[in-house]
């Protein structure tokens, strides 16, 4: 099944108008300064996070159970009172100015909710009104049909499957028409379709000039979706990159050559690449960055000088490191 | 004033009544038939009269009080309770809207739901018996005091309670008990001296006694008792659901 969201409707002329002023400005959409959240009983959930999100950016905090994802988006949206700090969402104080902040967010939160007698439509219709915006009921459609909502806007909720209840809930987000969209976790416990799914209406906000943050710890989402990274750890957030930097920096990749005769050494003839030889002299390990490979510089190199050595390969493969064990080291790093 | 975010609470709150119109407005009108066939009918007809009048007629403003405080107080209470039960909440706590709102919304849905049963108490009672307001304006201004203040004290135990028994414990455990011995079918005058004393300690003899007044010209306690109790309440519901939302109590972590 596929299913095209061809008019996702948070497409508004403000939406596109507020992302030019904001080019102009250069001023982030999301500004966290030196946030600290601390629960009653003691346990501190946030350390002092600073964070800056930009307009029309994918943004995806990656962090395992019980990190804060949560937490920090909570205090932005003004669910949890911040400790210490200050979060501006559009240059407005969300304690200060709550209410331009506020209007201007979608929450998707983690957990469903179980409101179970209420309609579709009733529902979506109630977080728009919430929001204080006046009834749009070709709106409220445009949403419903964009998520596949629409043949169930009659349905109660108690009436859908777990799928379709997120569905719901990312709809309560949009019907108010939000600049900037919080998804937390919301692809746990999806089916793999539905996930796929998700990540399209993503990318369709995202085109529309709304801003997108979402939490996952699953690497696969954060690479499948991002345009920047942060890691977040104990209430930490240890690092915040561009993706395809964070790959980068972190994911070089290595070009393994099983040969046909074990070496003993690296030859000198190759002393200008950077290799490694195997423990049992049978492969020649190439560790090189990808942005060179691109350049096409290194393994062409490579390949010609192997070949006037007269060394014989016998086969070779690469490899790069996944954003998963990126994640890993870092976890170990700061274990 | 973002009046749309507390039209919609509102509106939202009034349809959830309406959901369960029939229990909602079948029920109190059976109980309330019930309390005239046992207390007016039967007991009654051996009462000649109290204060001046009938038995039946003496019960109906404690009745219609009795009404109005339990549903004020379990629809308010569920109202809110609700949201968090169901973890709908965060959505009514992340809107751009005040606390004043919140509480308007769900408030105002609350206490205007049990208005509406009060006045249909207050005819179904008409059917029995033959009675005259003699300050009608007074009467409706005590309703509205009174609806309002205990569907603030209903949003504040939907906030408190963390289960649906807490829920109940309080309408149950306070506000029945107190509305039965706060003259809703006596005067206090029937009571022994000690007990009449001990019964002035019960602020529900000041919300009966003020709301009777309006009827019948006259009431256990002055009518600048009542009023000054009912008030009373009033601010004090109110500073509690202040401090609620200051400290962000059982709301916000
Ligand atoms: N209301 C709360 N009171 C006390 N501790 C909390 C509260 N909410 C979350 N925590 C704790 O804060 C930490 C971070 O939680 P959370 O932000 O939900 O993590 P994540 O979303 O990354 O899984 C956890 O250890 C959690 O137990
Ligand atoms: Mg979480």
């Amino acid at each position: 099944m596929t299913i095209s969201f061809n008019h996702l409707p948070t497409a508004t002329p403000e939406a596109g108008a507020a992302l030019g002023e904001a080019e102009a400005t250069g001023s982030p959409m999301i500004q966290v300064e030196q946030l600290d959240k601390v629960f009653e009983g003691g346990f501190q959930a946030l350390k002092n996070v600073s964070l800056e999100i930009q307009r029309g950016e994918i943004f995806a905090l990656l962090g395992p159970n019980g990190a804060g994802k949560t937490t920090l988006i909570s205090v932005i949206c003004g669910l949890v009172r911040a400790s210490s700090g200050t979060v501006r969402v559009d240059g407005h104080d969300n304690v200060a100015d709550y209410r331009q902040a506020r209007a201007m967010i979608g929450l998707v939160p983690q957990e469903l909710t179980n409101e179970a007698f209420t309609t579709v439509w009733d529902t979506v219709s109630f977080s728009r009104g919430l929001f204080g915006k006046p009834r749009n009921p070709v709106h409220i459609e445009n949403v419903l049909r964009a998520l596949t909502l629409w043949e169930k806007r009659n349905n109660r909720l108690l009436e859908l499957s777990g799928g379709m209840k997120r569905r719901v809930l990312i709809a309560k987000a949009l019907a108010h028409e939000p600049k900037v969209l919080f998804l937390d976790e919301p692809t746990a416990g999806v089916d793999v379709e539905l996930r796929r799914e998700m990540w399209e209406v993503v990318r369709q906000l995202r085109d529309q000039g709304v801003t997108i943050i979402l939490t996952t710890h699953y690497i696969e989402e954060a690479e499948e979706m991002a345009d920047r990274i942060g890691v977040i750890l104990r209430g930490e957030l240890v690092l915040v990159e561009e993706k395809a930097a964070l790959m980068r920096q972190l994911g070089r990749k290595e070009l393994t050559l099983h040969l046909d005769h074990a070496l003993e050494q690296v030859p000198a003839a190759l002393a200008g690449h950077d290799l490694a030889l195997s423990e049992d002299g049978h492969a020649l390990v190439y560790t090189y960055d990808v942005t060179r490979q691109e350049e096409g510089t290194g393994i062409a190199g490579l390949l010609a000088d192997l070949e006037a050595t007269g060394i014989r390969v016998k086969d070779l493969h690469t490899r790069q490191s996944s954003l998963e064990e990126i994640f890993v080291s870092l976890v170990r790093e700061r274990a | 004033m973002n009046l749309q975010s507390v039209k919609t609470i509102y509106l939202a709150e009034m349809s959830r009544s309406l959901r369960t119109v029939l229990q909602s407005i079948v029920s109190p009108v059976v109980s309330t038939s019930l309390y005239f066939v046992v207390f007016g009918a039967a007991i009654g007809s051996r009462i000649s009269e109290v204060d001046g009048v009938s038995y039946g007629a003496f019960i109906v403003p404690g009745l219609i009080m009795l009404m109005l405080l339990t549903q004020s107080v379990s629809t308010a209470s569920f109202g809110i309770f609700f949201p968090r039960f169901s973890g709908s909440i965060y959505e009514i706590l992340s809107a751009p809207i005040s606390y004043l709102e919140i509480v308007l919304g769900f408030v105002g849905a609350a206490a205007t739901k049990s208005l509406i049963l009060g006045l249909i108490v207050l005819g179904t009672a008409r059917l029995f018996v033959p009675f005259t307001i003699q300050y009608p304006l007074v009467m409706l201004l005590f309703l509205v005091l009174t609806a309002l203040t205990f569907s603030l004290l209903g949003f504040i135990i939907g906030i408190w309670a963390d289960g649906f028994e807490k829920l109940q414990l309080v309408p149950l455990l306070v506000v029945t008990p107190l509305t039965f011995l706060g003259g809703t079918f006596y005067s206090i005058d029937m009571l022994p001296p000690f007990w009449q004393t001990v019964t002035l300690l019960n602020p529900m003899v000041y919300l009966v006694s003020g709301f009777r007044w309006s009827f019948y010209g006259s009431g256990d306690v002055s009518i600048w008792a009542s009023a000054f109790m009912i008030v009373a309440f009033l601010g004090v519901s109110l500073a509690v659901v202040n401090w609620i939302f200051k400290t962000g109590y059982r709301l916000k972590p």
